[in-house]
């Protein structure tokens, strides 16, 4: 079995305690995607046409570029998405990220996000892979706790 | 979503060799999975419904075909929240004995 397979769909889907507003706020602003979004700072308006971008938490590396394709708080975001955290990734050309947010029975929110077009940028598409289900399951926790997820840092 | 139905849903090898199946090759039909396996098709329905009910597999509508993805989610939750603790508490321990050895030697 090939350990490094890139799917040109990847879908990842959460169940989080919280209303849909919170989970929009929660990945629309960098306040809160530093805390679980690997360090990063989202910078977005959220309006079509305009950049979504990533950056590093201190504001001096831009990680991803992409553009708002479509935005309907707090149900549905999608924009383009390009790595420049990576050479190999950065060469390739833009894919999709589609974030679907759903209240659910019991005060839950299900999140869904769809990461596809990737058929173009397999490196892309491998550095991703194992980072959508890590920044869920962070994102998670936070809102859930109200503190980020530091693997075991305060056990010793 | 609870941890219960993700170990229920892990516990049978047929619901894993589909997992891995999706792994492979992502986004795939019911009639695709099920020419893989020595199954009827109902079985086939049957565990792609629990694997769904955990939260392992996610569908989408394409046309009019219903694909089926592989959701990792459930699994890292659960090697955040147990995994982690138990391999940290012993690299802790680790660390904590050679700290008392380096101490007093």
């Amino acid at each position: 079995m090939t350990t490094m397979t890139a799917q040109a769909t990847q879908v990842y889907s959460v169940f989080i305690r919280a209303t849909p507003e919170q989970v929009w706020e929660a990945i629309t602003t960098p306040e809160f995607t530093t805390r679980y979004f690997f360090g990063s700072a989202v910078e977005t308006t959220c309006e079509p046409g305009t950049p979504w971008l990533g950056w590093s938490a201190d504001h001096a590396q831009q990680l991803v570029e992409g553009e708002v394709l479509q935005s309907e708080p707090p149900r549905l975001l999608r924009h383009t998405w390009r790595a420049l955290y990576d050479t190999e990734a950065a060469a390739e050309p833009f894919s999709r990220v589609t974030w679907e947010l759903e209240a659910a029975d019991g005060g839950v929110t299900k999140l869904t996000v769809v990461h596809d077009e990737l058929e173009q940028a397999p490196k892309t598409a491998v550095s991703v892979a194992g980072g959508w289900a890590w920044v869920l399951s962070g994102l998670k926790t936070l809102l859930e706790t109200g503190e980020p997820l530091v693997a075991g840092e305060e056990t010793a | 979503m609870d941890d219960d139905r993700v170990f229920k849903a892990l516990a049978d090898p047929t619901r894993r060799h589909l997992l891995d199946r999706l792994f492979e090759r992502d986004g795939r039909t019911l009639t695709e999975l099920e020419s893989e396996l020595e199954m009827t098709r109902f079985g086939v329905m049957k565990h792609l419904r629990v694997l769904e009910d955990a939260g392992l597999v996610v569908t989408r509508r394409s046309g009019r075909e219903k694909l089926h993805y592989l959701n990792p989610v459930p699994i890292r939750l659960i090697h955040d929240r147990w995994i982690d603790k138990y391999t940290e508490h012993r690299v802790a321990a680790l660390a904590d004995l050679k700290h008392e050895l380096e101490e007093t030697a």
